[in-house]
């Protein structure tokens, strides 16, 4: 188990050192002077021009020596520094930023979960009859098929705009300043649910695919054909099946993170809700390099902290790991 | 004897595709939409970013899809981004299929420290996710062609189709035929192009058609959020411009909807086809 | 004791029906060990496996199987759930895979048996004193499957798949994967276990007619689907009457025999498909004495107690 799990850290450092290498390799090693196209996009006055172009050198550290720069952006990132951003200028980016993550928070980690349960007992579901595989199998893929943002806008249309149900913007009203007033958690939720639902569908699409096949997959063992042949009854063997069927359901998970980020991305654009994904929006239309990188490198962070925790509980849920059995 | 074996083996491959439903179903509406994509924009009337009509216009016919809040004509923005987009897909695509085949076939057949060297780097750009990378890449080049988003795609997509290569290659290698050639004294790298990758080829076009969807998919969240082609049409970039021009708001549905289908449609018939092969593939998987 | 009359099992597949067994008719008297030996193909899986799990694409045709005077209704799934496990068992030829990987053995048995309404705590004695029978510790109930060996999980699935004394046991190719050595020992538990009455009739299906020379009291020949011939091992070893089983004796290696004075015998040509398999005799093809009677199937007849031969010449 400790040797399972120090590689997952290593694998984790290493891709924190690359990630962090990469964002701060980027701007500098793109054709061109970074600075020279930031300000030439920005397209202010020559005076204006002349003060920015001050700023920014000194914000990218182009003063001092290549391999100093590097170590200073270390640094900055220990310390929590992110730098300035351009768009909501004086805000630190960090700020920005933490105001932004408990709006992910608070719709990725339901759609998340409920998602994954949910299709994990429907997936099963359509292993046991025919008819239920057929009608299960095909939705499931529509499902997963559907991309996050249109699914996005066609609830909006329909549910917001036809139907008038929900809201379609923001996650509050604009009238309403927030606090731990009743109205206002009310408020809270009833922009919530329009993106936390276009999130959970088409990710429960995928697991209930995943699931269905990881299912027969084990019902096609070697072990629950023994069973069979035993006259276990099914209720017995497909337990086994999806007790078994959950291991790679969870190391699945892992690996889908990267798509969750984008949808969340693009759930978060259709609704303007004010998550990290709305964030990198506007700061893609405002040239905002610094909250970008802030953005990107938090990402990574949050991605490799979900990483580890799922591998803790793939530890606790597959007893081969704790016996040193499986090499990953 | 010899001769009718082969014929057999064709035919009756012919025989399972042609009934399979998944197949016939995913392989029609793929078919449905390359065609539009090639002939679409000839039936275009107007340049996809003209003002030719009447601003916020529902479907009529003149303009078939509607116009956009700027009066252009929706029908030909969808018909020139269609086309972009299989593009992109297509390329996209080959380049992370043939990455993923290169780092599998290799890691897969040597084993050894180039093996975990590989699956290191595979499993760390695997954790790393693709939109982050791109979004960073795509910010600041200020001139971006589709053929730059396809190669970044690309770059970014291939450890997917390189893992399962991978395990694919693992599990032949160790198969009899393999030991025979190597003590013939071939070298790898023609053990693995003459029997390995031949027997892969089924694997292969099933690996071929997931990183098409997924290049499609990730093509349109990229335009989407604006990270796109600079220049020229596709239909993530359509679904930006609605939603950025209001038409949430404003309700107009016929700028909304139409390109998001289409490509949800595409993927959704990509991954058909791909579970139709697969059962044609995989005779345990057949219906009887 | 076991009766089978005319058993026919066919597989279902696009082009047909595969004719993989053939009216098979014979008995097993209670503490028989009986060998099923025949080349890959002929059938002695399906009949085997018919016995107890007779699943598509496997469909049932006709015959009927009595076990103990009872009849087996082994074409439906649902009534032969009664006879699972309790009479009628099974050892694997995937024996070494046949174990939950993500369950503790001990917890597996225990879950086992309480699905079958019985209770662990009142079986665990016995199954103790199994374990000791086959030496395996006791510490395996609380391991996991991977942290034992091939041979070891073996021996447990033996001990799990006779721990109810079925009155029938079907062992399906358990030497196949093993050594030399751990080929004995497992034989010498399936004695052990008639023996000590936890078996009445077993069924060794195996390729490997050494084997069966040395544990089993008859042996059943099969080709191509149908039976060949049935007696007692010595007598299939000194006096065998089917020209099938004379070339496969003939065909076995001889200690202290050096071939280069007598040549080893192969049997020449190979079995016919089951598709559209040739009328008659199905060895009429590769058989060095067939004649024009050979296009009629040659019963199954017992030309001697306990000896039975499907040939025209053998009558």
């Amino acid at each position: 188990m400790g040797r399972y799990l120090g590689r997952k850290i290593l694998i984790y450092a290493l891709t924190f050192f690359l990630a962090v290498t990469i964002d701060w390799m980027i701007p500098r090693f793109m054709p061109g002077d970074p600075v020279s196209i930031m300000i030439a996009r920005i397209g202010t006055r020559p005076e204006a021009a002349a003060v920015l172009r001050g700023y920014f050198i000194k914000a990218f550290g182009l003063d001092v020596p290549l391999w100093q720069q590097y170590l200073n952006f270390w640094k900055a990132l220990f310390q929590g520094d992110l730098g300035v951003s351009i768009w909501l200028y004086p805000q630190p980016v960090i700020k920005i930023i933490q105001r932004a993550i408990p709006y992910d928070l608070f719709i990725l980690l339901p759609a998340i979960l409920l998602s994954w349960f949910a299709g994990n007992q429907v997936g099963a579901l359509a292993a046991r009859a025919r008819w239920l595989d057929n009608t299960i199998l095909p939705l499931g893929y529509l499902l997963t098929a559907t991309p996050y943002m249109w699914l996005a806008i066609v609830l909006a249309w329909s549910l917001g705009n036809v139907a008038g149900v929900f809201p379609i913007a923001g996650a509050y009203s604009f009238a309403v300043r927030p606090n731990l007033s009743l109205h206002f958690i009310l408020d809270l939720l009833h922009h919530w649910f329009l993106p936390f639902l276009s999130l959970f569908l088409v990710m429960f699409g995928g697991w209930a695919i995943g699931m269905r096949n990881m299912i027969i997959y084990e019902l096609e063992s070697d072990y629950s054909r023994y069973l069979e042949a035993l006259g276990i009854p099914h209720s017995l063997i497909r337990k086994y099946a999806f007790r078994n069927a959950m291991l790679p359901q969870i190391t699945g998970l892992a690996l889908q993170l990267g798509g969750i980020v984008a949808g969340a991305v693009a759930t978060e654009v259709v609704f303007a809700y004010p998550g990290i994904g709305y964030i990198i929006l506007n700061a893609v239309q405002n040239q905002d390099y610094f909250l970008l990188q802030g953005c990107f490198l938090f990402i990574i962070i949050g991605v490799l902290l979900a990483n580890f925790m799922i591998d803790l509980v793939y530890v606790v849920v597959d007893p081969r790991t704790r016996l040193g059995m499986t090499g990953e | 004897m010899a001769q009718e074996q082969p014929k057999k083996v064709r035919s009756e491959f012919i025989y399972f595709a042609w009934r399979n439903v998944k197949l016939r179903i995913g392989v029609s509406v793929l078919l449905a939409f390359v065609l539009f994509s090639i002939i679409g924009p000839f039936l275009a009337k107007y340049d996809p970013l003209e003002y030719v009509g009447p601003a916020g216009a529902p479907p009529s016919r003149e303009y078939w899809f509607g116009t956009t809040t700027f009066g252009q004509d929706v029908f030909s923005q969808f018909a020139h981004g269609t086309r972009s987009t299989l593009i992109v897909g297509l390329l996209g695509g080959s380049l992370g299929t043939l990455i993923g085949i290169l780092v599998g076939l290799i890691s897969g057949y040597r084993g050894g420290l180039l093996d975990e060297f590989l699956n290191m780097i595979t499993n760390i750009i695997l954790i790393i996710p693709t939109l982050a990378v791109l979004i960073i890449i795509a910010a600041y080049l200020s001139v971006r062609g589709i053929l730059t988003e396809s190669v970044f795609i690309g770059l970014t997509a291939w450890p997917w189709a390189a893992r399962a290569i991978r395990a694919q290659t693992f599990s032949l290698r160790v198969r009899e035929f393999v030991d025979l050639a190597r003590m013939t004294g071939r070298s790898s790298l023609r053990i693995v192009l003459t029997e390995i990758a031949p027997n892969m080829m089924s694997y292969l076009l099933l690996v071929f058609i997931l990183q098409f969807g997924g290049a499609v998919l990730n093509a349109a969240t990229l335009d989407f959020i604006g990270l796109g082609p600079t220049k020229g049409m596709s239909l993530g970039l359509i679904m930006n411009n609605a939603v950025l021009w209001a038409a949430l708001q404003l309700g107009m549905w016929w700028w909304l909807l139409p390109s998001g289908a289409a490509i949800a449609a595409i993927v959704g018939a990509l991954y058909i086809t791909n579970v139709g092969l697969d059962e044609i593939f995989n005779p345990k998987l057949r219906e009887m | 004791m076991l009766q089978v009359e005319n058993l026919t099992v066919y597989y279902k597949t696009i082009r047909g029906y595969v004719r993989a067994l053939e009216g098979a008719t014979f008995t097993i008297a209670d503490g028989e060990i009986m060998g099923l030996a025949g080349e890959s193909g002929c059938g002695k899986t399906t009949l085997g496996h018919s016995l107890i799990y007779l699943r598509p694409p496997m469909n049932y045709i006709g015959g009927r199987v009595v076990l103990d005077g009872q009849e087996l209704p082994i074409w439906d799934m649902e009534k032969m759930q009664e006879f699972r496990y309790r009479h009628v068992s099974l050892i694997p030829q995937y024996a070494m895979n046949a174990l939950n990987p993500t369950r503790k053995i001990g917890r597996m048995i225990a879950e086992l048996l309480e699905s079958r309404g019985m209770n662990y705590d009142e079986v665990l004695p016995e199954l103790k004193r199994r374990l000791d029978l086959v030496q395996l510790s006791h510490d395996v109930l609380k391991m996991y499957p991977i942290e034992l060996s091939g041979g070891m999980k073996q021996r447990t699935v033996m001990v799990v798949s006779t721990l109810l004394n079925p009155s029938l046991l079907i062992a399906d190719e358990i030497t196949s994967a093993l050594d030399v050595s751990t080929q004995k020992a497992v034989c010498e538990m399936l004695v052990e276990f008639r023996d000590r009455g936890f078996v009445k009739s077993t069924i060794i299906i195996t390729h490997d007619i050494s084997i069966l020379y040395q544990i089993a009291d008859s042996i059943l020949v099969m080709y191509a689907g149908q039976l060949s011939e049935k007696a007692p091992t010595e007598t299939i070893f000194q006096d065998a009457r089917h020209p099938y089983t004379r070339m496969l004796i003939g065909s076995l290696p001889k200690v202290g025999v050096r071939y280069q004075e007598e040549r080893l015998l192969g049997i020449p040509g190979s079995p016919p498909q089951l598709l559209n398999p040739p009328e008659g005799c199905r060895f009429r093809d590769r058989c060095p004495v067939a004649f024009d009677r050979c296009t009629e199937v040659p019963p199954f007849r017992e030309i001697s107690p306990g000896h039975s031969v499907a040939c025209w010449r053998a009558f």
